[in-house]
């Protein structure tokens, strides 16, 4: 996925839209990452400044939530579940297969919720159930 | 003629879209008329892609069904109920599925989840017409009344919940929906708001009139992108009917239902967590009291319910309190909505009353291990829950038989290992998740599982059994100062997988091999 280049004017514009929130922080954040794929080390003092809350605060959210990437995103990502059900179905070994005969970042979330068709994987944002390198591979195509 | 193919993420992750796509263009070619329904899993995944035509009023079922089986599909006439290898009778009649007693899933998987007028020709909003003519406090007694308790893993009655929140003065109140789910081996809450979406807002609407409160939030985990979808296009749908909104169905309730989306932290589905992620805030576990019921959401009274508990609410008051409360066992009343997962022939939803053995559900619903490889351990409730081993087959699913037995219901979640599993690195993991998703609040949890860890990992590498033994009562201990000083369940609980892996499969935590 290719994602626009860091512009504070569309950061502040993307924030504007939602300075009717009781509790802004987080979604600013998300939205941000949504449209740039991470959060620019510039959004933290553009978020504080925005809707009057510390630096600290939101580099306090910011580094709480394992999703949120201060770095641009990838033109490939991988998520392999590393959870319990996943790791009945042979998640370790899918996990180390892909890693290295790949070309995209790969990464372990913990339950995507396809527990029943083990193991599971996110492709670029599309979810493979009963998961193996080659269906990644075939998705990454 | 009808057919339907489903949309839930499941089954598209395993290759559904491609069928909906073969069945489109193969109709095309062949001339034959057809209108293709997407409607939402039935729950039996192990069945998907699940393909079913409407013939006569009823519906026929082929499966599994793969983009490859549409042509000889048409050959054998599908479309008018023809018979084909993966046949599968009439849906309903399926033993999988006629042996369930489906009560909070009764519509999912039957129709678009869109689909309102669908909802409302299936009993759907019979429930908050009935709440409606109902008075608050009759509204809450019948929750009380019907047992129900919480479906999220504390298990705590909803109506107790729901009763302190009415009593409550405060200009605003709030419900909000914890559909954060991050525990391995549980799918419920993404399937019903994937394909029943408007059940859940139905609970919410009547949870919200009931207690007074106006504002709704459902919190769905990030991971969750087509819930998230559904339950938004389904917000906007009910909304536009008069079913959210100002003035809901005449009554003069007001009910406005906003989504938030999670970032891929498991203790964010703790409650007070939740509500702190909900404000915007680092999702770290508040003290109580102040109760949630009470001082919840910005301060204000808030009930917090899990999607089933939630969704479970409109079928107690459209069929009453007792015909909930009469199934079930003890003081586990209703159905409890089981999720077979992991290595497991037959994954999927099994919705049944409280009471069923661990074996009838995994073995009788379940079929075994999916590799036909001896089961050896069964972990049930999540990253938080017990391993059982196969001498506890016969425990009753209920809340507290599971506790007698040394380990928890969780949110239901089922999960099959079979004998290629070892324990010890079982246990390494759970003390490995909880120093990942340590909220840090606490000592014991942030620094006792990572010390946990290490633990195990010297367990399994040693020769010395004299080690080993040191290492066995040094972890104990540290379950013990994790279980008693940790202020939430996080910390609390991760000694239980621990511990029962310990307990129940010794032979695992003996040292590397001589
Ligand atoms: C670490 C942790 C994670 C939890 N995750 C969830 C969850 O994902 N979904 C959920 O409904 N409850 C979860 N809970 C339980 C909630 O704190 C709370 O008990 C529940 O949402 C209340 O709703 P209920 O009474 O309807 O079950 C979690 C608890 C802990 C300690
Ligand atoms: S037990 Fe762990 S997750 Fe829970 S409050 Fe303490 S540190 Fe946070
Ligand atoms: S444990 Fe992997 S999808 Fe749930």
């Amino acid at each position: 996925m290719t994602y626009p280049v860091w512009d504070s004017q569309v950061a502040e514009s993307i924030l504007a839209s939602l300075a009717s929130d009781p509790g802004p922080v987080l979604i600013s954040l998300q939205a941000l990452q949504e449209h740039f794929g991470y959060v620019h080390s510039e959004a933290v003092a553009l978020i504080a400044s925005t809707f009057n809350v510390s630096r600290a605060d939101v580099h306090g959210v910011l580094t709480f939530y394992h999703e949120l990437r201060t770095t641009p995103a990838p033109e490939h990502q991988v998520h392999i579940c590393a959870a319990e059900a996943c790791q009945a179905m042979g998640a370790r070994s899918l996990q180390s297969e892909v890693e290295g005969a790949v070309s995209a970042e790969v990464s372990k979330v913990y339950c995507l919720g396809n527990c029943a068709l083990a193991p599971a994987a996110v492709v670029d944002g599309k979810l493979i159930g009963r998961a193996t390198l080659a269906k990644i591979v075939e998705e990454l195509k | 003629m009808k057919i339907f193919v489903p949309n839930d993420s499941a089954a598209r992750s395993i290759g559904a879209d491609a069928i909906a796509v073969a069945i489109t263009a193969e109709a095309a070619k062949r001339g034959v008329a057809i209108e293709l329904v997407r409607n939402g899993t039935r729950g039996a995944l192990w069945l998907e892609t699940l393909v079913e035509v409407e013939v006569g009023g009823e519906r026929i079922a082929y499966g599994p069904t793969t983009a490859d089986d549409v042509a000889s599909l048409f050959d054998a006439k599908f479309y008018e109920g023809g018979s084909h290898p993966l046949s599968l009778g009439a849906t309903e009649k399926i033993e999988w599925f006629a042996k369930q007693d489906r009560v909070t899933f009764s519509r999912v998987g039957v129709n678009s989840p869109l689909d309102l007028e669908g909802y409302i020709s299936l009993g759907g909003y019979a429930g908050l017409k009935k709440a409606l003519s109902l008075s608050a406090d009759a509204v809450v007694q019948e929750v009380l009344d019907s047992g129900l308790r919480g479906r999220g893993g504390a298990g705590f009655p909803a109506g107790i919940k729901w009763k302190t929140v009415l009593g409550a003065q405060a200009d605003q109140k709030y419900v909000c929906c914890n559909a954060d789910e991050g525990d391995s081996g549980t799918f419920a809450d993404r399937i019903l708001m994937e394909a029943d979406p408007f059940t859940l807002i139905e609970g919410m609407t009547i949870a919200g009139t009931a207690v007074g409160a106006t504002i709704g939030y459902i919190y769905i985990r990030s991971e969750y992108p087509d819930a998230i979808a559904a339950m938004q296009g389904a917000i906007t749908v009910a909304t536009c009917a008069g079913y959210l909104g100002k003035n809901i169905c005449g009554s003069g309730n007001d009910f406005d239902l906003h989504v938030r989306v999670g970032a891929g932290s498991y203790v964010c589905g703790e409650e007070t967590a939740m509500l702190e992620s909900i404000e915007g805030k680092r999702g770290v576990i508040r003290s109580k009291p102040p109760l949630p019921a009470l001082a919840g959401l910005f301060g204000k009274p808030t009930i917090i319910n899990n999607v089933l508990t939630l969704a479970s609410v409109p079928a107690i008051l459209a069929d009453g309190a007792a015909a909930y409360a009469a199934r079930g066992v003890g003081r586990s009343l209703g159905t409890q909505i089981f999720q077979l997962a992991g290595n497991i022939k037959r994954g999927g939803i099994v919705e049944t009353g409280f009471g069923i053995t661990l074996d009838a559900l995994i073995n009788g619903f379940g079929g075994g291990t999916f590799t036909g490889k001896p089961l050896r351990a069964i972990q049930i409730g999540g990253p938080l829950g017990a391993y059982f081993g196969v001498e506890k087959l016969d425990v009753s699913m209920d809340y507290e038989s599971l506790i007698a037995a040394g380990g928890m219901l969780g949110h239901g979640g089922v999960v099959l290992f079979d004998e290629s599993v070892n324990l010890a690195e079982q246990a390494k993991f759970a003390m490995e998740f909880c120093s990942i998703e340590s909220c840090g609040k606490c000592t014991p949890c942030r620094i006792g599982s990572t010390r946990g860890v290490e633990t195990i990992v010297k367990i399994m590498s040693s020769r010395d059994a004299a080690e080993i033994a040191e290492q066995k009562s040094l972890l104990l201990d540290l379950c013990e100062v994790m279980r008693d000083g940790s202020l939430c369940a996080m910390g609390g609980l991760t000694p239980l997988p621990v511990k029962s892996a310990l307990e129940n499969f010794p032979s695992d935590f003996e040292g590397a091999a001589k």
